[in-house]
C-alpha cells in the first residue's frame, strides 16, 4: 500500500492537480491551503487519482484498439470490386454490392415511413398535448416501445408479413420492422428538441398573429432543426447497423442483382451478411470478406454519425470555450 | 378523443386562435382555410402518438396471443422449471434460456458497471477539459457502433485471447459473451452516469472541500450519492440493452442447449435461442409457439425495467 502510493506521487499529482487547478480553481486553492495533509486521506486521494486515470485511459485505449484492429485488418483490402462485386456461395471473391444496397435502400425506407410518424408524435407531445392522463399513457408507451429489445420487432415483423399477410421474407418486412423501431427514439428526439426552444420565440410568433401550425413549422422546427438532426443521425447509425431484426423479417439471402428495387425480393443487408459469412457461409474467403465487410460497416456508421454531428460539436465546443 | 380536444381548448385559446377570430370578414376563406390546416395538423399528430401506442400494444398483443398457445401441449411447470430444450422430441423446457438470460445480464452488470462509473468519475470529475472535449464524442461514437461488430470482435480477438489464457479448446460461453455484452454496454452507462455526475450542484462539492475533504472523499462522500439516481438509471438502461441483446451474444455464447454449470460451458440465451431456431420453425408448431412466449418474456422484462425507471424518476423529482 504505502509502496505503491510512494512509487505514484511523483508521478500522479503532476497531472491530477494540474486538471484540479484548471478545472476549478477553488478547488486547487482548498487543497492547497488546507488538505495539505500527510498521513490516510491525503494517501487514498493519492491512489485513487492514479487508480482512475489509469482505469479511464486503458479501458478507452483498450475499445479504441480492439476496434482499431478490426479497422487495421480489412481496410487495406477493400476494393471497388468488393464493394459493388455479386456475394458467392461457394466461390472466392465474393462481394458484398447487394447487401450494400440493401443497406442503404433499407435505411431509406424505414426512415422515410418513420421520420414523418415520429416527428408528428413528438410534435403533439411537445406542442398540442395537455397535461392529463392520456399524455401520461401516451409517454409510458413512447418510452416501453424503445425498451423493447430489437429481436422483439423481428418476431412482431415475421407473424405481422409472414403469418398475416402471407409475404415471404422481404425488404418491405424489413424495413417496416426496423421502423417500428426507430419510432420511439424519433418521437422522444423530436419531443426534448422542441421543449428546448426558447419560450420567447414561441410567444414572438403568436404575438405577430401566426397561427399554431405556422408557428410550428416557420419557429419551432427551424429552431430545433440542429437536435432533430442530430438525433436522425444517432437513430440511422443504429438502424444502419441493426441486424437481428432483419435476419428475421428480411431474410439472410440478397436477390442476386445489384439495383433490385422490387421492395417484395429478400434483403439481407450489410450487418446481416457480416454474421452470415461469418457464422454460416462455406465460402473459403469467408474470413476475409466478414473482415472487410466489417471495416466497411464501421465506417459507414463512423460517417453517418460524423457528418452532420461534427458541426455540432464545434459549435458547442466554442460556445464553451 | 373527443375529451381530449375538449381539454386542450381549455388551454390553448390564449395561442390557438385569437389572430383568426378577430380577422376581418372579408378574407373568411383564408381564414378557413388556416384553421382547416390546422385542425387536420392536430389530427395528424394526435394519430401519430396513437399509432406509436398501437404498435407497443400490437407487438404485446401478438406476441402473448402466439405464446400462450404453448401451454395447450406444454405444462406450464414444465416451460418454466425443465431445463431439458429437445424440441424434436416434445420437451419444451426453456428453464436454461431464462437461467442464461439472468446469469449473463448479472455478469455483464459485474463486469462494466464499476468500470463504467470509475470512467464516468473520470470524465465528469478527473479529466482535464481539452481530455474532455475529446473523449465524451469518443465514447458517444463508441455507443453507436453496432452489436454485430462488437459480436465479431468477441469472435475473431477475443475468444482467441480467452482461449490462451486459459489453455482450453472452447472458450464460448457465458464468459466470453459477457466480456463483450460489457464492452459493449460500457459507454452507455458510462456516458449517462457522467451527465449525472456532472448535474451535480458544485456548490457541494465546495461545500465538501471547505469542509477539508480530498477528492476522494467528496466523490464517495457527495457526488457519487448525490447521483445515484442518475447513475441507477444509466446501470438498468445498460441492463435493458444487455438483456435483449441478440446478435453479439449469438456469435459468442456457444447456442447449445444446455444449462451453463461453468463460465465455458457453451449455453443459449432467451435471445440467441430465438434468433438461431425461429427460421427453421413451421409457423403452427409449438416449437414456434414457445419462441414467442420466449419472446414475450423478454417484453415482459424490458417492460418490468421501464416501470422501474419510472419510479426512480418520480423519487428523484420528489427528492430535489
Amino acid at each position: 500500500m504505502s509502496d505503491s502510493s510512494d512509487k505514484g506521487s511523483p508521478l500522479t499529482p503532476a497531472p491530477g492537480s494540474g486538471s484540479g487547478a484548471r478545472s476549478s480553481p477553488v478547488t486547487a486553492r482548498g487543497r492547497n491551503a488546507f488538505a495539505r495533509t500527510t498521513g490516510a486521506a491525503a494517501r487514498n486521494d493519492r491512489l485513487f487519482n492514479v487508480f482512475v486515470w489509469a482505469v479511464g485511459i486503458i479501458v478507452i485505449l483498450f475499445i479504441l484498439g480492439l476496434l482499431f484492429m478490426l479497422l487495421r485488418k480489412g481496410l487495406p483490402q477493400l476494393s471497388w470490386d468488393f464493394l459493388v462485386g455479386l456475394p458467392s456461395e461457394i466461390e472466392e471473391g465474393g462481394g458484398i454490392g447487394p447487401a450494400l444496397f440493401n443497406s442503404f435502400y433499407i435505411l431509406f425506407l424505414s426512415l422515410a415511413i418513420s421520420i414523418p410518424l415520429g416527428m408528428a408524435a413528438g410534435i403533439y407531445l411537445a406542442e398540442f398535448a395537455p397535461d392529463n392522463r392520456f399524455i401520461g399513457f401516451i409517454r409510458i408507451c413512447v418510452e416501453g416501445l424503445s425498451s423493447v429489445p430489437s429481436i422483439i420487432f423481428g418476431l412482431f415483423g415475421i407473424s405481422l408479413f409472414v403469418d398475416i399477410f402471407h409475404l415471404d421474407l422481404t425488404i418491405l418486412g424489413g424495413a417496416v420492422s426496423l421502423a417500428f423501431l426507430n419510432l420511439p427514439m424519433l418521437t422522444r428526439v423530436t419531443e426534448e428538441s422542441l421543449r428546448s426552444v426558447p419560450t420567447e420565440l414561441k410567444s414572438a410568433s403568436f404575438a405577430l398573429g401566426s397561427t399554431h401550425l405556422q408557428t410550428i413549422r416557420t419557429v419551432l422546427i427551424p429552431v430545433a432543426m440542429n437536435g432533430i438532426v442530430t438525433g436522425i443521425c444517432l437513430t440511422a447509425g443504429r438502424a444502419f447497423g441493426e441486424s437481428a431484426v432483419i435476419i428475421l423479417t428480411a431474410g439472410v439471402t440478397t436477390s442476386g442483382e445489384l439495383w433490385d428495387f422490387n421492395l417484395l425480393s429478400p434483403g439481407e443487408t450489410l450487418a446481416v451478411h457480416l454474421w452470415y459469412v461469418q457464422s454460416e457461409a462455406i465460402v473459403p474467403d469467408a474470413g476475409d470478406i466478414a473482415q472487410k465487410a466489417t471495416a466497411v460497416l464501421i465506417m459507414i456508421v463512423l460517417a453517418i454519425n460524423l457528418v452532420f454531428r461534427l458541426p455540432l460539436w464545434m459549435k458547442a465546443r466554442k460556445l464553451k470555450g | 378523443m373527443l375529451e381530449m380536444n375538449a381539454q386542450s381548448r381549455v388551454i390553448a385559446p390564449a395561442e390557438l386562435g385569437n389572430s383568426l377570430r378577430q380577422a376581418g370578414g372579408d378574407r373568411l376563406d383564408r381564414r378557413s382555410r388556416l384553421k382547416f390546416f390546422n385542425s387536420t395538423f392536430k389530427v395528424i399528430c394526435v394519430s401519430a402518438a396513437v399509432f406509436v401506442c398501437l404498435v407497443l400494444f400490437g407487438i404485446l398483443f401478438l406476441m402473448f396471443r402466439t405464446g400462450i398457445m404453448t401451454f395447450e401441449t406444454v405444462s406450464f411447470k414444465e416451460f418454466f422449471f425443465s431445463a431439458n430444450w429437445d424440441p424434436e422430441n416434445g420437451h419444451f423446457g426453456a428453464l436454461l434460456f431464462i437461467f442464461g438470460t439472468f446469469a449473463l445480464t448479472g455478469l455483464t452488470l459485474v463486469l462494466a458497471v464499476p468500470i463504467a462509473v470509475l470512467i464516468a468519475v473520470f470524465l465528469a470529475e478527473i479529466t482535464p477539459v481539452w481530455l474532455r472535449g475529446a473523449l465524451r464524442p469518443v465514447m458517444d461514437l463508441l455507443v453507436g457502433i453496432p452489436s454485430v461488430v462488437y459480436g465479431y470482435l468477441g469472435l475473431t480477438i477475443l475468444i482467441p485471447m480467452l482461449r490462451e489464457l486459459t489453455g482450453r479448446d472452447l472458450a464460448d460461453g457465458l464468459l466470453a459473451a459477457a466480456i463483450v455484452l460489457a464492452i459493449m454496454v460500457l459507454p452507455t452507462i458510462a456516458r449517462i452516469s457522467d451527465d449525472a455526475i456532472s448535474a451535480v450542484p458544485k456548490k457541494y462539492r465546495d461545500a465538501s472541500y471547505a469542509l477539508g475533504s480530498t477528492r476522494f472523499q467528496t466523490i464517495f462522500g457527495v457526488v457519487l450519492p448525490a447521483a445515484r439516481s442518475g447513475i441507477v438509471y444509466a446501470i438498468i438502461l445498460g441492463m435493458a440493452r444487455a438483456i435483449g441483446e441478440t446478435m453479439a451474444v449469438v456469435m459468442v455464447i456457444g447456442n447449445t442447449p444446455q444449462l451453463a454449470d461453468s463460465l465455458f460451458t457453451p449455453t443459449a440465451v432467451l435471445t440467441s435461442n430465438i434468433v438461431m431456431q425461429i427460421t427453421s420453425v413451421e409457423f403452427d408448431s409449438t416449437w414456434n409457439y414457445a419462441l414467442y412466449l420466449m419472446g414475450f418474456l423478454l417484453l415482459a422484462i424490458s417492460l418490468l425495467l421501464i416501470v422501474a425507471v419510472r419510479l426512480l424518476q418520480k423519487k428523484g423529482a420528489k427528492a430535489s
